[in-house]
């Protein structure tokens, strides 16, 4: 196949690959979105094997179809509660992936290269390993933090931001011996050393941020292992690996922004682990508030409000997922709606563990997409709100957002339930969420705590509600 | 522990402490349960209903008294009208009785329960605060007075709460003022507009101006400098003359015009002020109607009689200051689920027994008698208390940083660094380099306005498609895999497995996630 037909294809996968993201903007392409990205990856994949690979077909064969069905009993046995966990995971592959490909085209000398093409490629080589490197490491402790192998608290060690500054000050000057060792034909043990930096810079990094930020940690890890792809598309030369790099590293960098302005935070905090560190310090004290103080509520009284109410708003949180409630509460969603109650959901951005995480649950749970609103979307509806119901959620409903000055989560924007008729809040106990925050609206005299595993607590109302 | 409820003696009084809902409830928690014989049967709760869940019905009150433990009831004792017993004076130490006992009006009765050694715990006196709403049986008995109020006055009032057209002719909506926007006034808002009135509402504290508009009424405004009239534990306090002249100027223009007025304002321990003087009165159109519900505290207006309803230049006053009993079978189970919240805290343990515990700010406040001494009145409770919001612990990287006012060229600053950059890396970079570096650079620039687009509910589907051509990685692995050298064979032939996953799943657990959503 001649050369051009190949650079042919890879424009048109590219296109295709666009067309793929451009997809997902309404939920009615979303599909066919997806089907554009396998088409591209299918032309790009069978143009490559049949033009380029001359020998070792059989390795090739193998491990495409080994690979290919690991994925597919992952994708099909995966529930949608470890989704974070296995994007992680599938994160993870990227970098080692990167980190694989590098090596081997580091100990490929058949290029010959001089001058400044030599260090230019050798440096392209360094920073493909070494994004990818960050990537592996940094995700595989995303995924233990996810999964809850371990903690998900920060765990910042004293002088941490010196150690950083040690390990990247060590990366650069690695970078400079390469390229010298490289140019006589050696380097790999400066390789190596590199690759060592970089899997604990990634580990560190990722340990260091709390729970709450792990939507933007997932986005984050999303980026680099684009930019990692487009390293590799540099060194090796190869435009489609540039363009597919860049587009998704500037669409984990986007989702990254769009959840620190979820949480009002900067990126660079996040990274740094600022408001992580107080669920450290509050950690137990969290438990601030008295449950004295709060009027509490039972299932019946609950099944009864909502039976009443004409709106009726459920804001999901992280602590629905872990419940694994939402199938229930869709139970309740449709006995309210054959009631002709108007249920709608109200989703933060950052609820959750990653970005959408929230709505792949309800429509896991077969919730209707266009009962489910964004942020924006209804929080100017919240006076007519009947009732709201929170359901393992704390500080995406905090007032202290907008009313305490000071508080750490200041600024952040939030939903507002309190500006309803009746908040229901779902919770466990009275402790702080992430942020360490008490929340007032426990305390506000519109809000009725219904106290109890979320599971439990919408099964006993459902219970109700069929009576 | 056997709560004991006898039957209410006070002439006119429907109500009954317990009804058998909240009797099963009760017994749940451990307690039996005995009832004098007939005690619910005013408020339609024959003895049957508790005899069936398993009630004691005991015919003579005397013994009902002597064999409780605990005695709950509505009214404060009171000599039996036939009998002729008071009823504290078989009580003895150890027994705790329950009731509305008015502490500030009935001293001498507070003496005679400490001189028996009992506890008494007084319904009225539950501090207002919101952890105590749950008991707090003031609130529903209002709540339950203000609707009534209104049901009362339409007995009375000639024509339809609503506006109609029909074919006889078109009927005004009836004009309702309510005075007072207390709990028993916003139940009266709500109930008259519910029945179709055009209502307004004046209150002395502005802070109940947005409750008002939330139920739709019309809150009427004193054009007046700035008086906060509240007081403590949410009563109104009292105004000064000034104030007070401008709203009896704005009363007397709204008796000319409003058909029904409802007048709720009592300030606690004093006489209900006068606020509908007898000119407004005769001011007011024939047919009209006043409910007073502080008629039982000398009324808000002078004409009102206690109990009765007068027909005074033209204008039905209605006097009743038993209206909650006038609805007694909603009061009664209001009043005793109050009840019922009280003993489940007296009740922690839910063994049956009672801790009247005075470290707890609630029990505390409604004791007023405890084994034998008066403990009214409590130390001033804390109104509401509000929830710290910042505990303490301030983000360290939040430093509030000054905004440095930009310059107007800074934007321009970036913009040389990169042409400097690209202009140094051009003038070394082979042309490849520089031709791979515009397709990354468009790309970027592509991939920025192409995520935007991106529906928020998405995002997780958009994570693992991107995962999954970010796998095109792959290729790079492929070109390697003819090598001569069997490390790089292997390297290769391992990434190509391990994009090989991420590529079928990523798609894989995409399309599963999309098919998910439906409309």
């Amino acid at each position: 196949m001649s050369s051009g037909v190949i650079t042919a294809s890879y424009i048109g996968a590219s296109a295709l690959f666009i067309l793929a993201l451009a997809g997902l903007s309404h939920q009615e392409t979303a599909r066919r979105g997806n089907f554009y990205g396998m088409l591209g990856m299918g032309i790009a994949l069978v143009v490559t094997i049949f033009g380029v690979v001359t020998d070792n077909h059989e390795f090739l064969i193998a491990g495409v179809v080994v690979g290919g069905y690991i994925g597919w009993v992952l994708a099909k046995r995966v529930e949608m509660t470890h989704m974070p966990e296995l994007v992680a995971m599938l994160h993870s592959m990227v970098g080692l992936a990167a980190v694989f490909v590098g090596y081997a085209n580091a100990l490929d000398h058949s290029a010959t290269m001089i001058g400044i093409e030599k260090t230019i490629h050798d440096v392209e080589t360094y920073i493909g390993i070494l994004i990818g490197a960050i990537t592996l490491s940094g995700s595989i402790a995303a995924y233990l933090k996810l999964s809850a192998k371990i903690s998900g608290r920060p765990l910042q060690l004293p002088g941490r931001h010196l150690f950083n500054l040690g390990l990247l000050i060590a990366a650069i000057w690695l970078a400079f011996l390469y390229v010298d060792q490289s140019a006589a034909g050696g380097g790999l043990s400066i390789l190596i050393l590199m690759t060592i930096i970089a899997l604990m810079f990634g580990v560190h990094m990722v340990i260091a941020i709390g729970g709450a930020d792990m939507p933007v940690v997932v986005s984050m890890l999303n980026s680099y292992s684009g930019w990692a792809a487009a390293a590799m598309g540099f060194m090796l030369g190869n435009d489609l690996l540039i363009v597919v790099g860049a587009l998704v590293g500037s669409s984990g960098a986007i989702l990254s922004y769009i959840m620190c302005k979820a949480m009002n935070r900067k990126f660079v905090n996040v990274i740094l682990g600022g408001l992580g560190s107080k669920s450290t310090s509050a950690g137990p004290a969290g438990a601030t508030g008295d449950v004295g103080d709060v009027s509490q509520i039972q299932p019946e009284e609950a099944a009864h409000l909502l039976e009443s109410a004409k709106e009726v708003m459920i804001i999901p949180g992280y602590g629905m997922a872990v419940a694994q409630a939402q199938h229930i509460v869709y139970e309740i969603t449709k006995k309210l709606r054959d009631k002709g109650v108007n249920v709608r959901f109200g989703i933060h951005p950052v609820a959750g563990r990653m970005p959408g995480h929230m709505n792949v649950l309800l429509a896991e749970a077969k919730v209707p997409y266009d009962i489910v609103y964004e942020m924006d979307e209804v929080n100017p509806d919240f006076p007519n709100v009947d009732v709201s119901v929170v359901i393992g959620a704390n500080d995406i409903v905090n007032p202290a957002a907008q009313d305490v000055a000071d508080s750490p989560i200041a600024g952040m924007p939030v939903l507002e339930p309190w500006k309803g008729k009746t908040t229901i809040v779902l919770k466990r106990g009275m402790s702080a969420g992430y942020a360490g925050v008490d929340n007032p609206l426990f305390y506000k005299e519109n809000t009725r705590m219904l106290f109890g595993d979320a599971k439990d607590s919408v099964d006993e109302v459902l219970k109700f509600l069929n009576k | 522990m056997k709560i004991g409820v006898p039957k209410e003696i006070q002439d006119g009084e429907k109500r009954v402490a317990l009804t058998p809902d909240v009797a099963t409830q009760i017994m749940k928690l451990g307690f039996d349960v005995a009832m004098e014989a007939c005690a619910g049967k005013a408020a339609n709760f024959d003895d049957e209903l508790y005899s069936n869940i398993g009630v004691e019905i005991i015919e003579d009150p005397q013994t009902l008294w002597t064999s409780s433990d605990i005695l709950i009831m509505v009214r404060p004792p009171k000599q039996h009208p036939e009998l002729g017993f008071y009823g504290i004076e078989l009580l003895k130490e150890h027994q705790t009785l329950i009731s509305f006992l008015y502490p500030a009006q009935n001293e001498e009765m507070l003496k005679e329960l400490a001189a028996r050694g009992v506890t008494a715990l007084a319904m009225d006196s539950i501090p207002r605060i919101s952890r105590a709403q749950k008991m707090d049986a003031l609130s529903s008995m209002a709540n339950i007075a203000g609707y009534r109020a209104i049901i009362e006055a339409a007995q009375h009032f000639g024509r339809f709460f609503t506006g109609q057209i029909t074919a006889a002719g078109k009927i005004p909506p009836a004009k309702v003022l309510v005075i007072g926007a207390g709990v028993a006034g916003l139940s009266a808002i709500g109930t008259a507009k519910s029945m179709g009135a055009i209502v307004r509402a004046f209150d002395t504290r502005p802070e109940v101006k947005e409750q008002v508009e939330s139920m739709d009424a019309e809150f009427l405004m004193l054009e007046f400098n700035e008086e906060d009239g509240s007081g403590e534990g949410g009563y109104a306090k009292t105004m000064s003359p000034e104030f007070i002249k401008a709203e009896m100027d704005l009363f007397a223009s709204q008796a000319a015009e409003v058909d029904i007025i409802v007048t709720t304002a009592l300030i606690p321990g004093r006489p209900a002020p006068e606020l509908i003087t007898e000119r407004m009165v005769a001011n007011m159109k024939p047919g009209s109607v006043i409910v007073d519900l502080a008629a039982e505290a000398g009324g808000n207006c002078k004409l009102t009689e206690e109990n009765k309803v007068v027909v005074k230049h033209g204008v039905t006053l209605i006097g009743y200051t038993n209206l909650p009993s006038r609805l007694a079978a909603q009061s009664s189970q209001l009043y005793a689920t109050n009840l019922r919240h009280l003993l489940t805290d007296l009740c922690p343990e839910k063994d049956g027994t009672i801790d009247v515990n005075m470290d707890d700010e609630v029990i505390r406040g409604a004791t007023v008698v405890k084994e034998g001494h008066i403990t009214w009145p409590p130390p001033a409770p804390v109104i509401s208390r509000a929830p710290k919001a910042d505990i303490g612990i301030k983000a360290d990287a939040q430093v509030v940083e000054e905004e440095k006012k930009a310059h107007p060229f800074a934007f321009l600053i970036p913009l040389v660094v990169c042409a400097l950059a690209l202009f140094g890396l051009g003038s070394v970079a082979p042309a490849a380099f520089i031709g791979h570096l515009t397709v990354f650079t468009l790309s970027c620039f592509i991939g920025y306005m192409v995520i935007w687009g991106v529906s928020h509910s998405l995002h997780t589907p958009l994570m693992s498609l991107t995962n999954a051509i970010s796998s095109i990685i792959v290729i790079g692995a492929i070109i390697q895999i003819s090598s001569d050298s069997p490390l790089v064979i292997a390297l290769a032939t391992l990434s190509v497995f391990i994009a090989s996953i991420n590529i079928v799943g990523g798609f894989a657990v995409t399309q599963r996630m999309l098919r998910m959503f439906r409309k």
